[in-house]
């Protein structure tokens, strides 16, 4: 019975997901949430490492919330359940292709959903915020804090490196590597 | 068969060698299908991305389904779809199981309390790009406003917000058609 709930909650992401990886942390989120399924820590842990192994983000994604969740019976249909929407809809494209492509409907519908897909990253943006910057919660303790000031620098460090086009595994690691020395060397 | 072959072996490969989701695999499915097999044309591959861009689901998926699906009919697109899936799929497994295994290590914890601030720094910039590609009016404001206000501090399911923007969509493109038929007659 939870198997089939773990397959139709990644079969309705994976049919309402525009716009690549990041719009669809949004919504993993609000259903591992609702569900219960992981801890909303480890889920930024998983986008970590979706991020800086090959293949689609969203893939990486499902499998590993199959797998947490149920063992490797649960990746299969997790990985069925985000992939499935995408197989059928654009087999029904493939056939009618002129159509799609020219259509004036369908460039109405994505120019009205571009926006909607960067509020929803803002979305994970801010609840990623919250866990990185205010893990305990948020009051004045936390501006005060050795740890809200170490990880405030090295976010912006990373930012910048970000848009000097550093590759994003590399900035893992390196942020990997203060992680650690912040934690040994400060006791954060 | 030598075909299907070839085609599962190519997105096998492309699965496997693309970091950074659907984007960064698209100049890799430009050479390989293109350049090297030669199956597709340029001008049908720039067609079949824009398309893996403008449907639901992860565009690596979308690319290798409807390559497949022009190389080898139905039997194509489910070859070339689990070729590219097989790999995320079999490394994430293997990932995992370590994971658990050492998830209670001191280092690891301090690691990943580092690499969460990188993730938060990635997604930053994704929302950057993204907000930088979006037609500068009002209504793309507005749209983009609520879509936050909505998934973010009313927690709403972000899905509704997306049918709700689709329907909005069609409606605007329907009475954009009807004003200028109405302007020619």
């Amino acid at each position: 019975m939870e198997l089939i709930e773990l397959f139709l909650t990644f079969l309705k992401i994976g049919a309402f997901t525009f716009g690549g990886g990041y719009a669809m942390i949004t919504m993993i989120q609000y259903e591992t949430e609702q569900h219960g399924w992981l801890s909303q820590a480890e889920l930024v842990d998983f986008v970590a490492v979706s991020e800086s192994t090959p293949g689609p983000l969203a893939v990486n994604m499902a499998t590993f919330v199959g797998i947490k969740t149920y063992g490797i019976i649960g990746a299969v249909i997790a990985t069925l359940g985000i992939v499935l929407p995408s197989f059928v809809i654009i087999l029904i494209i493939a056939k009618f292709f002129a159509h799609f492509r020219d259509s004036k409907a369908v460039e109405g519908i994505m120019t009205a959903l571009k926006p909607a897909v960067v509020g929803m990253i803002g979305t994970a943006v801010l609840a990623i915020g919250r866990i990185v910057f205010f893990p305990n919660g948020m009051n004045f303790d936390c501006f005060v804090s050795v740890s809200f000031w170490v990880y405030s620098c090295l976010f912006v460090i990373m930012v910048i490196l970000a848009f000097k086009k550093i590759h994003p595994i590399l900035i893992i690691l390196m942020s990997a590597a203060v992680g650690i020395a912040a934690g040994y060397g400060l006791g954060l | 068969m030598h075909k299907n072959l070839d085609l599962f072996l190519t997105f096998l490969k492309i699965g496997a060698f693309t970091f950074g989701g659907g984007y960064a695999m698209i100049p890799l499915i430009q050479r390989e299908i293109c350049e090297n097999k030669k199956w597709i044309s340029e001008q049908e591959i720039t067609d079949i991305v824009a398309i893996s861009e403008s449907t639901p689901g992860p565009v690596a998926v979308n690319a290798a389904t409807f390559v497949g699906y022009r190389t080898n009919g139905f039997v194509g697109a489910f070859i070339a779809t689990l070729g590219v899936v097989l790999p995320s799929f079999l490394i994430i497994s293997v990932i995992s199981f370590f994971l658990n295994e050492f998830q209670d290590f001191k280092a690891i914890q301090y690691a990943f309390t580092g690499i969460r601030v990188a993730v938060l720094a990635l997604i930053f910039k994704a929302l950057w790009t993204m907000f930088k590609s979006v037609k500068k009016k009002a209504v793309s404001y507005l749209i983009m406003g609520l879509s936050l206000f909505l998934t973010s501090f009313m927690r709403i399911d972000a899905v509704y917000v997306i049918i709700g923007c689709m329907l909005f969509g069609l409606l605007w493109s329907l009475l954009k058609r009807r004003e200028k038929s109405n302007g020619t007659d």
